[in-house]
């Protein structure tokens, strides 16, 4: 399903710029419609306030990891469904349990392909 | 035998391991109770019969209480009964222990410290790996880096509508992101080289002996001008531990012999003539050439045409001294790559084994090299030499064409990239070339 007949959006919580740049290129181009943000401290309300489809979160972050901001968000009952796709640059198991511990939907280690971005945003909002 | 000061602790500790009481003690030794208790503190001396019999009441030998053994190694002991509690050591006995057996008891002592030396370094090496926040940082930027230059060159490269505003943003956006990798990856690149060589030199004799050596330039002026084999041990041992210097001590010795036998102002117009040759030098000075080779080794700098690089083994194929060149890296332990014709001299000894090599993926540098593998000591009656193996390893002689076809040689299995090997003994930690 492509994000135009959804008219899906995605927040995309990443603090380099030009990966920001291409992954807004990549999903906006399969008609997502795409806001970033880049600063881990107050994310969480970004999520709240923009209640997006679907929210890519880096785990290296400014401010606050990745895992305490998606910890938060499933505390709260209105986000514990929310998809959440998670960003990582190490792939270690004991990353990737980190993860699933703090309640992500996907998680993707760094660095991966746009096919791959655009298949779990899709996946992710067809759930 | 001198008796120390302590012979009264020695005996309080005893009696209180056995749990006896001071007056008990005293009563079966046929002294008042006051009188053990001065004892007891060092204050009073004892010493013949008393000595024996009280000995004899706590069970031990009356040398366990007069000498005792060291207080630092009994502590040592007992840290190391107290590691393994399961082992049940005989803790009441660790001074007839450490007084009956004192080399034994030195040995576990020694033993324990190493253990513990080790696995700090393999903590710090652990930590290092898991923990370093600048290594951590530094993969992470880089592996940011290649995901944003990965991200924007797929863009480019796969099918789909790039309009040439944004084809020439992601251009700007790989070429910066490309720059940032080059010096993120040289940053890391420094940072491991400084690092090398703090937490992990820790090592064995060898390896104290081989840095000591690499630190001197593996030259001695002391023993050149008239041996000065103290001077030289004191200067060069500096710091090294009692194994490393027995190494040291070994080598000075024989270079010590080696520098009369072929005394720098015999042996610089020779090389000077000859180059370093060690055949042609051999010939013209009557020498033997597994000492040229040495000699060679050890000239000074400005005294060589060119920089020669040496390695010796013994017969078990373990390096025993190493002075490797830019282009010909040797193994900081064990044994090299087994092609080295070092280890072909080792079955064809005393032949000049004289021939281009090159390492693999070292700029294709051709070098030469010289192997012989001689005795180690004279002949001997009914017994069979044993043989140590020496390669000497210099630029390619003047006039020397390098060959078309050269078998490449290693360093050791695990930092060489040759896939197929008939020599591999072991994996190559190398990412395999082939994807």
């Amino acid at each position: 399903m492509r994000g135009e007949d959804m008219g899906g959006q995605v927040l995309l919580i990443e603090d380099e710029p030009n990966i920001i740049e291409a992954i807004r290129f990549i999903l906006s181009r399969d008609g997502w419609q795409v806001h970033t943000h880049s600063n881990g401290t107050d994310a969480a309300q970004i999520v709240r306030d923009r209640a997006p489809d679907v929210v890519i979160l880096d785990v290296m972050l400014p401010g606050r990891s990745g895992y305490d901001i998606l910890r938060e968000l499933r505390e709260d009952p209105a986000h514990s469904d929310l998809p959440v796709l998670m960003l990582t640059a190490r792939g270690q198991s004991k990353d990737r349990e980190m993860a699933e511990r703090a309640g992500a939907s996907r998680f993707m280690t760094k660095p991966f392909s746009n096919a791959e971005v655009l298949d779990a945003v899709r996946a992710l909002s067809a759930q | 035998m001198p008796r120390d000061t302590l012979t009264g602790s020695r005996i309080r500790e005893r009696r209180v391991l056995r749990g006896m009481k001071q007056a008990d003690l005293a009563r079966k030794a046929g002294i008042s109770a006051s009188y053990l208790n001065l004892i007891e503190h060092n204050r009073r001396r004892i010493g013949g019969k008393l000595l024996l019999s009280i000995a004899e009441i706590l069970r031990v030998e009356p040398a366990a209480l007069t000498e005792g053994a060291g207080a630092a190694l009994i502590a040592s002991l007992r840290e190391a009964a107290a590691d393994m509690p399961q082992v049940s050591a005989e803790l009441d006995r660790v001074d007839e222990f450490a007084g009956r057996f004192p080399g034994w008891a030195q040995l576990l002592a020694d033993s324990r410290t190493r253990v513990a030396q080790l696995e700090r370094s393999l903590e710090t090496l652990n930590d290092r790996m898991t923990h370093d926040p600048h290594l951590a940082a530094s993969l992470h930027e880089m592996l940011s880096t290649v995901t944003a230059i990965r991200s924007a060159a797929s863009i480019l490269a796969e099918p789909g509508e790039v309009d040439a505003e944004w084809q020439a943003r992601f251009h700007r956006n790989i070429y910066e992101d490309s720059a940032r990798l080059a010096e993120t990856s040289r940053g890391l690149v420094t940072y491991l080289e400084a690092d090398e060589s703090s937490p992990l030199e820790t090592g064995a004799p060898q390896e104290e002996l081989d840095a000591a050596l690499e630190k001197a330039g593996h030259t001695v002026p002391e023993l050149e001008a008239g041996a000065d084999l103290d001077a030289a041990l004191a200067k060069l041992g500096r710091g090294l531990s009692g194994p490393a210097r027995g190494l040291l001590r070994g080598w000075l010795d024989r270079y010590a012999s080696d520098a009369e036998a072929l005394p720098l102002d015999r042996l610089r117009p020779a090389v000077e003539e000859h180059g370093p040759d060690p055949a042609a030098l051999s010939a013209a000075l009557g020498a033997d050439p597994a000492r040229i080779m040495r000699r060679l080794a050890a000239m000074p700098p400005e005294d060589l045409p060119t920089p020669v690089g040496l390695a010796i083994c013994d017969s078990s194929g373990v390096l025993t001294y190493r002075k490797p060149l830019p282009d010909f890296p040797m193994p900081r332990f064990g044994a090299a790559c087994p092609l080295w014709p070092l280890y072909r001299a080792l079955s064809r000894p005393h032949v000049i084994l004289a021939g281009p090599v090159m390492q693999v993926g070292r700029s294709g540098a051709v070098l030469w090299a010289d192997a012989l593998a001689t005795p180690q000591a004279g002949p001997a009656v009914n017994a069979d030499p044993l043989y140590q193996a020496q390669m000497l390893v210099r630029p390619l002689p003047q006039g020397t064409e390098p060959p078309a076809t050269l078998p490449q040689l290693g360093v050791a299995c695990r930092v060489c990239p040759r896939e197929s090997c008939e020599g591999r003994r072991e994996p190559s930690i190398l990412a395999s070339t082939r994807r």
